[in-house]
């Protein structure tokens, strides 16, 4: 079973079944999975590219705090938010 | 007919229906009574042709349907080029005739994703309403080749009289298989569902219970796995967004090549559906006159014209408001401001009481040599 809540530890991935994919005739990213076709902004592409199942949750955080020199306590907050709402819908597993 | 907007986007989904064979005779069936043959059907270069069209013009994800699909003998390749034209291809299969060799060689095309029906969580009676002994069985098998594969699995369950008590049950069924999502979809009144209305309607109590029931369950099983819940129209207040809305987001193309803008509108009199054998698919997204013909708010009538709504659920579906008011310009009945949504209402509670329960021995079961009948 995969709990909801994204945790510092937290390695996520996305799942079999669930792809980023840029879709070049509309211009913009978009989450496939099952269903269902999610528009990822820019700011979801950056969490969801570094959501390769070896990478921690704290790990992603630093990396994107560093890179798009960004307050940590707030990415952290976006992160987990993204990564738990998209855990419920079974696009992230934890 | 109105004149198309100005704009038009590009579509997000195509049903491929390879074919309309099927061993299973589910009385549901959303195909059309008029089945195609297999002489009709359109070959494995016209389909890979189809496909490719389909990625250039935007389309995301491809759901290769029928009938059931596995039925075509050229379905790992078909798979293989939708990967290669980097679709999402889901495969939307009643099991039978799935290998556990068949199942591995899918995966190994590229297949992203498998949609598997159960008729009920009761053995005996899924096989009764399949029409076709020992299904029941093989699904659970074709499940397990599937989990085996490490295929995401999707279970989709329609909802009518004979089931509709164990529609919790069927959720659970579907978590044990090792599905991550679920459909329970109530019943849609087109095709062989249509003919078979009122051996499939259930009562208002008996929807209202089995409705409460799915609801809990999403709350529930939130993180283990997903319900999307059809909700049946005979019994709603508002109308479903149909299709997201007629020729805006998704396409179908029927086994002989029609391309449809969902899969009941032939019961529309007056459209001209173009077929891919003819045009192109950017063509017919674009300019077939039934892809243009209920597009943009223009062909709306009251009460749809003026309702804030409109923008969210399209007025509905055409297909249903052309089989109860007789005109496909009509709001969808299934809304509470259409003059025709009490009709509809007392049609479902009339055919609900008069069926029989457990009342299997009343389907006409699909048939592929069955033609139209007279209603």
């Amino acid at each position: 079973m995969t709990g909801l809540a994204a945790g510092a530890t937290s390695k996520p991935r996305l799942p079999r079944g669930v792809r980023l994919k840029y879709d070049a005739t509309r211009g913009e990213w978009h989450l496939l999975a099952p269903e269902r076709v999610i528009r990822a902004d820019a700011i979801a592409v950056e969490i969801l590219k570094r959501c390769d199942g070896s990478s921690t949750l704290a790990q992603i955080v630093d990396d994107l705090a560093a890179q798009f020199s960004a307050d940590r306590a707030r990415v952290e907050q976006d992160v987990r938010m993204m990564l738990s709402e998209l855990a419920a819908k079974r696009m992230v597993d934890l | 007919m109105t004149a198309p907007p100005d704009k038009i986007e590009p579509p997000a989904g195509l049903l491929a229906e390879l074919t309309h064979r099927c061993p299973l005779g589910c009385p549901y069936c959303s195909n059309p009574l008029a089945l195609e043959p297999r002489e009709d059907e359109l070959d494995t270069s016209e389909w890979q042709r189809i496909l490719s069209e389909a990625a250039a013009l935007g389309v995301l994800q491809v759901h290769l349907s029928g009938g059931e699909p596995a039925a075509r003998r050229d379905l790992v390749q078909i798979t293989a080029h939708c990967a290669r034209e980097g679709l999402y291809t889901n495969l939307i299969t009643s099991g039978i005739g799935l290998t556990r060799e068949k199942i591995s060689e899918l995966a190994s095309a590229g297949l992203d994703h498998v949609q598997l029906s159960i008729q009920d969580s009761d053995e005996r009676s899924a096989d009764l309403i399949a029409g076709y002994e020992g299904a029941y069985a093989r699904k659970r098998l074709a499940a397990e080749w599937i989990a085996e594969e490490g295929l995401p699995l999707t279970v989709n369950a329609v909802i009518h009289r004979d089931n509709i008590a164990r529609a919790g049950r069927m959720v659970e069924l579907a978590v044990s298989l090792g599905a991550r999502r679920v459909e329970i979809a109530h019943t849609q009144y087109y095709g062989w569902a249509m003919r078979n209305r009122a051996a499939l309607m259930p009562s208002l109590a008996q929807a209202e219970e089995a409705i409460a029931e799915v609801e809990a369950l999403k709350k529930k099983l939130s993180g283990i796995i997903v319900i999307d819940h059809v909700i049946p129209d005979y019994h709603a207040r508002t109308p479903k967004a149909c299709m997201g809305g007629w020729g805006k987001r998704v396409l179908n193309v029927t086994p002989s090549g029609k391309a449809l803008p969902c899969h009941a509108a032939e019961t529309i009199p007056g459209l001209v559906f173009w077929s891919v054998r003819e045009h192109s698919l950017a063509d017919i997204w674009q300019n077939s006159p039934a892809f243009n013909a209920f597009r943009g708010f223009g062909w709306m009538r009251e009460p749809c014209r003026s309702c804030p709504r409109k923008a969210a659920d399209h007025g509905g579906c055409r297909c249903q408001a052309l089989a109860l008011t007789g005109d496909a310009r009509e709001a969808d009945p299934a809304c509470h401001l259409s003059p025709y949504h009490e009709k509809m209402q007392s049609l479902a509670e009339a055919e609900a009481k008069a069926g029989a329960p457990e009342s299997g021995f009343a389907y006409h079961y699909r048939h592929m040599k069955q033609r139209q009948p007279a209603e």
